[in-house]
């Protein structure tokens, strides 16, 4: 291992600028000319709109246009799409109704898009917005998953909510594997909705020039190349070569800035339409209003045991709310994302799941890390605890008794785990977590009064997503390879142009190591050029632990063949024939010669082309590959998290966290456990704090962070990271993913460790100090009669 | 936020002559509440007087075996002042748990009592340590000074000065944290004035911060955390909201008092 490439816990290249403030996000461009954009929001979560007056509006001072749904539909702007089609049970498409940038006669959900106005200040578009008169007819609202099939209809094309109804797996030999059942477990669940809060806000530049008939957008992107392809040929923006997308720095995304969105939509439309550059950037109400949420599902799930304790079936009903609209890829994350998860490490024969997808008059909702996992993972892990419990078995040696063992395995949830060793990370795991111990720390907790609980997940996750032809025949309407473009300049430094999108994992760092440790050159010689449509080559961005696996694969492939191409112009340089050079740390060497010349002249000998003849080999060190990956990879683990309950006020502290992940090869330790620990805080916000709370008339209740509670370093506790490999067999790298698999473990952990301290089951998701004191009342009556 | 025109007046008697005289005018102390409110429109003030640039209303001293400390003085300047912790560390402790640092270098203590937002630390130690406001007019008594959420005895124009608290108390404030904001969602002062015990709770009232008269009475006779077993405050006049219902914020104000009371020990 060199000292900056595989395997070296490099330190990231990147964090210099951000640290000290030169980092370049879209807020920071500003162009000469521009105006801002200020959106006129519903305050109704279900209204018609019979009247919009805007004329004393227009006369506001500053105020440059004002345009409603109307002037883009006149203008033949399309709506914004869902990308994935997901068929219902009777071989029906899902129902999709229209999702206007700008609302057209009808508003759906409180924050819904109603006028943008245009204005030379942002203050003076926000003043002139209080003077635009809309005239509303509100109508029935609901922002209730369980009761949306029975609420006032949102969409025409949906008279009761349901988007589809969806299965997957076999029903009969489900029912059958049921019927002959020793033990059954049940469990009803919800998986709250979650409020994405990247700390940057989303925001947009759009700018039009009228010399070349260009647009450029800047814009808060996960995957700059989807949305320019979304806002050419969908909504019709402009042709492709005409219409540029850059996402400069990033400030986090979890998911939220994968989607193609109303503001960034319009921004770049209306740049156009005003002459001058257009400019938005949210506040954080709109954002906690407008960002797709996150998870809120309604669950009923039961798992069956035969006399040994061997799990032989699997059902499941799952609620998925999706929203006033279909996002981006809303439809697939409750159906592909989530229910071929169900099968977890176990080897479970028969599984079926339905899943129900849902309108509701609430903020769309779509991937949030981890994006369908984390609610699969909380079913089967609070699943097989409570079902160890109700048989009296150690839950540590009820999933070894039912842990995969054998690869590949095929599930009957699509999915072919191709390999890894989960009971080696459960027994790295139990030592490190001192699980032998635990019974002496519950009775010292007991003494003080306090209540204490050890809860696992063995989680396992889907991630290099995805092949593409897999993806299509699923519903996709893209493919999901990645792109890379190796350019090494005549002085042997090296650009390597990635269709991946870095918002925070580091890839600066983690992609150049690749490259240094590959070509042998030092990795201040590399970087790593991302995010702009007019730089980069087509490529799919960045979400679902896919950079490292699909990502970095395509890297690999352009560098095989900068390799191979390098080593005909040494071989030339070295007047060798091609087969007899071996290229080694940089240097390109005669076999069984001490003749050699280094890459960096050999880059400059492939520029200058005078030792060979243009006509043999074309000049030039630059190439370009594809990768479409072979199968999703399998990253998985074991978290075990520890907890006391103080039962007088029903705070819950995690007293200890042990995690032991295989992520396959890790290219970057430090940054990996980074990753691991900004998951796990995010899976304990999830289970402990964070709620998105949406009152009966659809408010949204928890729209700042003075009700929405994040997670904080206080409420959080040192972990306790282990690591064990298997390499994926599914990629040249041997990398699985690592950026969701601490959101995915961490909530059932959680949750498990909190009824092992209550004695019962009753507790649901944010188990707020409120919630466990109240489930904590009922334990410390059962403990004081007995 | 809509504009606004500012001032820095360098005097009480300055500051006093402007709130009275503009239209629209709003003191502003550490801006806490004040801007996140203009920020989002609720409240659109056109005169912003600055009351920073006065002198006399910062800083700690000690006088007649009182404690005074302007109305400008920071949180964390109560925090870390040698003469609050040796005459009243209690209250340099509650000062020391408001917010985060960033809002201990600005936030005030005038500020803070003059909002007298329901969910805010100081009422409950001014109320509990029976502390004295004084005002450019006047001085009034901590028992009636607050009289409603966000409400005071504050006259238009009035404008506090600096608050007067007696020393040598025995007291803690023990804090049970609205997950989300940090703010208290139940806040319980004790303090023990030779004979008397003040308990002051803030974050739970419907009405602001009140006295718990039936902890009081329990504690008279047993300042300890034993003594408050089985006593407690009624439910009926306690907020509820998403975070904490009545009936939780009830029983947190014992729990919460027994260990303010521990800690007073």
């Amino acid at each position: 291992m060199s000292a900056t490439g595989i395997g070296a816990s490099v330190k990231r290249k990147e964090d210099f600028r951000f640290i000290t403030g030169r980092g370049n996000y879209t807020d920071d461009v500003n162009r000469y000319g521009q105006t801002h954009a200020y959106f006129l929001r519903s305050p109704h979560a279900h209204a018609t709109i019979d009247g919009i007056d805007y004329a004393e509006a227009l006369k506001m001072p500053g105020v440059v246009a004002i345009f409603t749904g109307k002037d883009l539909a006149d203008d033949k702007i399309g709506g914004l799409i869902c990308g994935w089609s997901i068929t219902s049970k009777d071989g029906s498409p899902m129902k999709a109704g229209a999702h206007p940038a700008l609302a057209q006669g009808k508003v759906r959900y409180v924050g819904d898009h109603v006028a943008v106005i245009i204005a030379d200040t942002y203050a003076q578009a926000r003043t002139a917005a209080e003077h635009v008169n809309v005239k509303y007819g509100v109508l029935p609202a609901n922002a209730d998953t369980a009761s949306a099939m029975k609420s006032a209809p949102l969409h025409d094309v949906a008279s009761d909510n349901r988007v589809y109804d969806w299965h997957l797996g076999d029903k009969g030999a489900t029912e059958a594997a049921f019927a002959k059942a020793k033990h059954i477990t049940k469990l009803d669940i919800v998986n709250n909705r979650l409020v994405p809060n990247p700390m940057e806000p989303r925001a947009a530049v759009g700018e039009y020039e009228q010399g070349t008939e260009t647009f450029c957008l800047h814009t808060t992107s996960q995957n700059p190349h989807v949305a320019r392809l979304v806002l050419s040929a969908f909504i019709g923006i402009a042709p492709e070569h005409k219409l540029r997308v850059i996402a400069p720095d990033v400030g986090g995304g979890f998911g939220s800035k994968i989607f193609i969105y109303a503001e960034e939509t319009v921004c770049v439309w209306a740049s156009k339409k005003v002459g001058r550059p257009v400019k938005w950037t949210s506040d954080r109400t709109e954002a906690f209003l407008s960002d797709a949420h996150g998870r809120d599902h309604v669950t009923h799930a039961e798992l069956a045991m035969d006399a040994n304790n061997k799990i032989i079936g699997l059902r499941v009903h799952t609620t998925a709310n999706l929203g006033a609209y279909l996002s981006t890829f809303s439809s697939a994350v409750p159906t592909y994302l989530y229910a071929p998860l169900l099968s977890g490490q176990y080897n479970i024969p028969a599984i079926y799941a339905e899943v129900d997808g849902v309108y509701t008059n609430t903020a769309p909702v779509d991937a949030y890390r981890g994006a369908g996992r984390p609610e699969a993972t909380f079913v089967i892990e609070r699943l097989v605890e409570v079902a160890a419990r109700e048989l009296g078995v150690d839950p540590a040696v009820f999933r070894q008794g039912n842990y995969v063992t054998q690869f590949p395995h095929q599930t009957p949830v699509i999915f072919c785990y191709d390999g890894g060793d989960y009971n080696a990370s459960m027994l790295k795991a139990l030592e490190m977590a001192d699980y032998k111990g635990i019974s002496a720390r519950k009775a010292a907790s007991a003494a003080k009064g306090k209540l204490r609980g050890i809860g696992f997940s063995s989680y396992i996750e889907a991630c290099g997503i995805a092949p593409s032809a897999a993806v299509g025949s699923l519903g996709a309407g893209v493919g999901l390879w990645e792109s890379a473009e190796v350019r090494v300049n005549p002085v042997g430094t090296v650009e390597v142009l990635t269709g991946s999108h870095s918002h925070g994992q580091g890839h600066e760092t983690t992609f150049a190591q690749l490259v240094s440790g590959r070509l042998g050159i030092p990795i201040e010689n590399v970087s790593i050029v991302h995010g702009d449509t007019d730089k980069v080559q087509m490529g799919m961005g960045t979400y679902g632990s896919r950079s490292g696996a699909v990502g970095m694969s395509a890297i690999s492939k352009a560098l095989d063949k900068i390799e191979a191409k390098a080593k005909k112009v040494a071989g030339y340089v070295l007047e060798a024939a091609e087969g007899d050079i071996e290229f080694k740390d940089g240097k390109f060497t005669v076999k069984g010669t001490d003749k050699s010349v280094d890459f960096g002249s050999v880059a400059l000998q492939a520029y200058v082309a005078h030792k060979f003849s243009g006509q043999d080999l074309e000049p030039g060190l630059k190439e370009g590959a594809f990768y479409d990956p072979t199968n999703f990879t399998f990253p998985a683990g074991v978290h075990i998290c520890e907890v006391e309950i103080d039962p007088d006020t029903g705070v819950t502290k995690i007293e200890r966290w042990t995690a032991v992940d295989d992520f396959g090869v890790i290219i970057n330790p430090m940054i990996v456990e980074g990753q691991v620990h900004g998951g796990i805080a995010q899976g304990i916000g999830q289970a402990l704090l964070e709620g998105a709370i949406y009152d009966k008339d659809g408010q949204l209740l928890t729209a700042s962070f003075m009700d929405y509670a994040m997670p904080r370093a206080d409420d959080l506790p040192s972990y306790n990271v282990g690591m064990t490999e298997t390499r994926c067999p599914s990629n040249p790298l041997g990398i699985k993913g690592c950026g969701e698999a601490g959101c995915i473990a961490a909530p059932p952990a959680v949750i498990n460790a909190i009824t092992d301290a209550l004695g019962h089951e009753n507790i649901a998701m944010p188990a707020t100090p409120q919630a466990v004191w109240r489930a904590a009342q009922q334990t410390m009556k059962k403990l004081a009669a007995e | 936020m809509y504009e606004f025109e500012y001032h820095h007046p360098g005097s009480v008697e300055n500051a006093a002559k402007l709130l009275s005289t503009l239209p629209e005018a709003k003191l502003l102390a550490g801006g806490h509440t004040l801007l996140p409110t203009m920020k989002q429109r609720l409240a659109a003030p056109k005169h912003i007087v600055d009351m920073r640039s006065i002198r006399e209303l910062h800083g700690i001293h000690v006088k007649d075996g009182h404690l005074v400390i302007g109305a400008m003085t920071t949180h964390s300047h109560v925090a870390e002042s040698a003469l609050v912790n040796s005459h009243l560390p209690s209250l340099a402790a509650l000062a020391a748990g408001i917010g985060d640092p960033h809002v201990r270098r600005r936030g005030t203590i005038g500020g803070s009592v003059a909002n007298n937002d329901p969910a805010a630390d100081y009422p409950s130690a001014v109320l509990a340590l029976n502390a004295t406001i004084v005002t450019n007019q006047r001085e009034i008594k901590a028992d009636a000074f607050f009289t409603g959420m966000f409400e005071t005895a504050l006259k238009e124009g009035e404008i506090i000065t600096h608050f007067v608290f007696p020393t040598g108390i025995k007291g803690a404030y023990a804090k049970f944290p609205n997950p989300a904001s940090r703010y208290a969602m139940v806040g319980v002062f004790v303090a023990r004035h030779g004979a008397d015990v003040r308990v002051a709770v803030t974050g739970a009232g419907a009405n602001g911060v009140f006295r718990a008269n039936a902890l009081e009475a329990a504690l008279k006779g047993d300042f300890s955390p034993k003594a408050l077993d089985g006593k407690g405050v009624s439910a009926d006049d306690l907020n509820t909201d998403m975070h904490a219902d009545a009936a939780y914020r009830a029983h947190l104000i014992t729990v919460m008092a027994k260990r303010a009371v521990t800690a007073a020990q």
